[in-house]
């Protein structure tokens, strides 16, 4: 049931990000729309809390969601099959991860 | 050979014997994986399917064409082909409606092994019948009443909604997922064991859940909807495959996958 589990978790964590996504979207309008300035922005988000638990889930979700995804386009498009697929995944998946807590890290810390 | 012949001495049918004018260049896959096409000129008719093109071929241009066919009326499910490109039933496929310009292009059905000329070999796609547990399961004997089913009741609906399936396989041909992934059941099976889910006198959901949500099952589907788009029979295998999604993630949060 490992095709089953990933098709759960890929859905779950598409639910999962659609506050994020529209969270997302509204800081971006809102910060576009009152040109704040990147040192306005780091200004409110350097040293929260909240805004490190906001960006931190929505990496790991993306990157949990991007790299199933990413198993499946292999899957399908390239000659790979197997227990490789599954190394991919996980790896692509740990780079996404890696870079965007390298992104959160350098908003908040 | 080109010879162009009439109709005439094949058919009894009135309009059928006129002939009409203007011929069609019908292109014909003819070998195995490496063959090639082959150009004949067919008379065209008014009334003409493309079934009847492979026939006219066969029996006045080159005898040694290979085709399959049986009923010719639309329920046998054995004469789909490709036809300029898309997988038809050709029996019910006027040549008018599909013909681009007077060229028809004949192939074997995608997504499945030729033997030679327009015949596909079927074993793959009937194995994947199987694989789907697309057998019914009895939970009653002989000895016992004849269940009494309304055809009301909302999975009797749904199991009538998939159950013509004639197994032409022009959704296996069709679809993008079957091609992409080899172990994919294809739309046809996971459509009948949609069908066997549905139907109360039917024993073997536990196993049949479980089989379609294996590796190659109804999760990889993509719900492009090529199926619902080519079944001749106006049958939707995406929706079909819909409900064995919902009900197999069900039964996963449910522990019981």
């Amino acid at each position: 049931m490992w095709e089953l589990r990933l098709y759960v978790a890929q859905r779950r964590t598409a639910m999962l990000m659609v506050p994020l996504i529209l969270g997302h979207l509204a800081v971006i309008f809102y910060a576009t729309g009152s040109e704040l300035s990147a040192s306005d922005i780091l200004a409110r988000t350097r040293g929260s809390i909240g805004w490190a638990a906001f960006y931190g889930a929505f990496v790991i979700l993306a990157a949990v969601h991007g790299a199933i995804g990413v198993r499946t386009v292999l899957r399908e498009w390239s000659p790979l099959e197997g227990r490789i697929l599954d190394v991919i995944m996980v790896a692509f998946g740990a780079v996404l991860i890696a870079l965007g807590a390298r992104a959160v890290v350098a908003v908040v810390a | 050979m080109r010879k162009i012949y009439s109709m005439a001495s094949t058919t009894t049918d009135p309009e059928m014997t006129v002939p009409q004018s203007g011929t069609l260049s019908v292109s014909v896959w003819r070998g195995g994986a490496s063959g090639h096409y082959e150009t004949f000129e067919v008379p065209a008719r008014t009334n003409q399917t493309v079934l009847d093109v492979a026939t006219w071929i066969q029996r006045n241009a080159d005898p040694t064409l290979s085709y399959r066919f049986a009923c010719r009326v639309g329920m046998c499910g054995s004469c789909a082909m490709m036809v300029n490109g898309r997988p038809r039933w050709t029996c019910r496929t006027h040549v008018s409606k599909v013909t681009d310009g007077g060229r028809l292009e004949l192939g074997p059905l995608a997504n499945l092994p030729v033997v030679k000329d327009l015949t596909a070999d079927m074993t793959r796609f009937f194995e994947k019948w199987q694989a789907a547990d697309g057998t019914f399961v009895p939970t009653k004997t002989r000895h016992d009443p004849i269940e009494q089913l309304s055809p009301d009741d909302p999975a009797r609906v749904s199991a009538n909604e998939a159950i013509e399936c004639i197994n032409c396989a022009v959704c296996f041909a069709a679809c993008d997922t079957v091609r992409w992934n080899e172990n994919y059941l294809g739309p046809a099976a996971l459509n009948r064991a949609w069908t066997l889910i549905n139907d109360v006198r039917d024993g073997g959901d536990a196993e049949r859940l479980a089989a379609v949500a294996a590796d190659g099952g109804c999760h990889a589907c993509h719900s492009h909807q090529s199926c619902e788009q080519h079944c001749p029979k106006g049958l939707n295998p995406t929706a079909s495959i819909a409900g064995l999604k919902r009900r197999s993630v069900r039964a996963y949060l449910r522990g019981e996958l």
